[in-house]
């Protein structure tokens, strides 16, 4: 075993962030190990998505730290910090005015990858994530469907192949059908690349579906982290209460 | 003698009179994007900004033209010269437009694509320049538009300073009381501005269209 040299991904050492003495998030204690997908579980306004942002400095820590990769986030330039992670948000959030090739192309472009090696790797990425990228290089996102956009969101968060990637209620904007097959997808994607994940969402189904572990987070506060069994079965109210908006044979090893 | 034949015994006037009016819109539209545009994105970024900037070019807007013509004529280097002054009050009228439809244009953009930008590692002025403007650039053509065809407009009053362009020929026809002269300048000055208001929507809904 290799424990005693295990470092995580991701760490929260007694994060806290508040806005105008407002407390958002307090006292986070949480590790993310290389290579899994870790969920964060709540309520709209429980601090999943502060904490995300904590990570790629889109929000600066209040007192605490977070360190990515061992080193603490204020001592990573936030550009080079970001372009070490990949992000996914719900709409996408695609640039209109490009077409799918440039999007996907964005981040290596501006790290000034060879020409060929850009449109090599978008060619990869349009195949990972099930678009036919003789098909769709070249539309807009305008005529994209809902699903099709995130998928797009997806290759473009992996383009310079971040070892890191946090989604933002990734699939939550999409029909029932659509989500299901992207989520399928995102599993078979995960197994074969391995990436550190944190996920933000609020479907505690896809928080079992997707995840190796959830953490369970209220008014600022973790509640607990569990894993998807252990969820189930935990005594903590909270996810008890989640645990009862599942319908019957709702458990993960029926959805997978 | 009817009037185009009128204007034909002109056309070498009015060919003159028209090249000094677009050079002095044209050069004023310049300036005007010059300072216009980058005082939209100041103001959209720092909404502390909004009223002074938006406050002052709106109080140059309620001066009438005549007027501040006039007030500009004892400025020192400004008042040598007819078209220096002319180009410097249309320059301050053509403000207001273009820095409101900047700062809209790119207050418009989605916050979704802007917080995608800056979570995959955008610098300020990348996303500036590669999502904020090309997203914003219809509203800002809107803007540019409005302000040229005012421009064109405002221009035949600042041959009053002696500036030259169009106005010549409308305020030569007043004193004469001879309206063949007045339309002399009033339709091409027309003209001019039909043809910039649908060059520059064309450019608008072109852009548009391209995504």
């Amino acid at each position: 075993m290799t424990g005693e040299t295990f470092q995580p991904a991701i760490e929260f050492l007694q994060a806290r962030y508040a806005v105008d003495g407002h407390i958002i998030l307090s006292g986070l204690e949480l590790a993310v190990a290389p290579g899994e997908v870790l969920a964060l579980v709540g309520r709209s306004g429980s601090g999943k998505t502060t904490t995300l942002k904590l990570i790629n400095r889109l929000l600066d820590l209040t007192s605490g730290d977070v360190r990515v990769e061992g080193r603490s986030v204020g001592n990573w330039d936030p550009i080079r910090l970001r372009r070490h992670i990949g992000y996914v948000i719900q709409e996408a959030g695609l640039f209109p005015h490009y077409t799918v090739e440039r999007n996907v192309a964005l981040i290596p472009r501006l790290e000034g990858w060879p020409p060929e090696r850009v449109r090599a790797r978008v060619e990869e990425l349009l195949h990972l994530v099930g678009l036919e990228p003789a098909k769709f290089r070249d539309r807009h996102p305008r005529e994209l469907s809902g699903g099709q956009r995130q998928r797009v969101g997806v290759a473009r968060a992996l383009a310079a192949d971040p070892p890191i990637l946090l989604m933002d209620e990734p699939f939550g904007a999409l029909d029932p059908l659509s989500r299901a097959e992207i989520q399928r997808e995102f599993l078979a994607l995960q197994s074969r690349l391995k990436k550190t994940v944190v996920l933000v969402t609020h479907d505690i189904r896809e928080a079992l579906r997707l995840a190796n572990r959830i953490a369970l987070m209220e008014a600022g506060k973790l509640v607990g982290v569990y894993s998807p069994l252990t969820f189930l079965k935990a005594r903590e109210p909270l996810a008890a209460e989640y645990v009862a908006t599942l319908g019957p044979g709702e458990t993960p090893e029926s959805a997978a | 003698m009817s009037l185009l034949e009128f204007f034909y015994r002109h056309r070498q006037e009015i060919m003159t009179l028209t090249l000094e009016h677009c050079w002095l819109v044209g050069v004023s539209m310049l300036l005007a994007s010059a300072a216009g545009i980058p005082l939209g994105i100041l103001v959209a970024r720092h909404p502390k900004w909004n009223k002074p900037v938006l406050g002052s070019a709106n109080v140059i807007q309620t001066i009438p033209s005549l007027a501040l013509f006039g007030f500009l004529l004892p400025v020192p280097w400004l008042g040598e010269r007819a078209d220096r002054l002319a180009i410097t009050a249309l320059t301050a009228y053509a403000l207001l437009p273009i820095i409101r439809n900047t700062a809209a244009g790119i207050e418009s953009v989605d916050p979704s694509v802007r917080e995608a930008a800056r979570g995959m590692g955008l610098t300020a002025r990348q996303i500036l320049v590669q999502v904020e403007l090309p997203l914003a650039l219809s509203v800002i053509l809107a803007g540019l538009r409005v302000a040229t065809v005012m421009t064109i407009g405002i221009a035949t009053i600042a041959a009053a300073i002696g500036s030259g362009g169009l106005g010549e020929f409308i305020f030569r026809g007043l004193a004469m009381v001879d309206n063949r002269v007045i339309l002399e300048g009033a339709i091409p000055a027309a003209l001019l501005a039909l043809v910039a208001d649908a060059a520059l929507g064309l450019a608008e809904r072109r852009w548009r269209r391209s995504f």
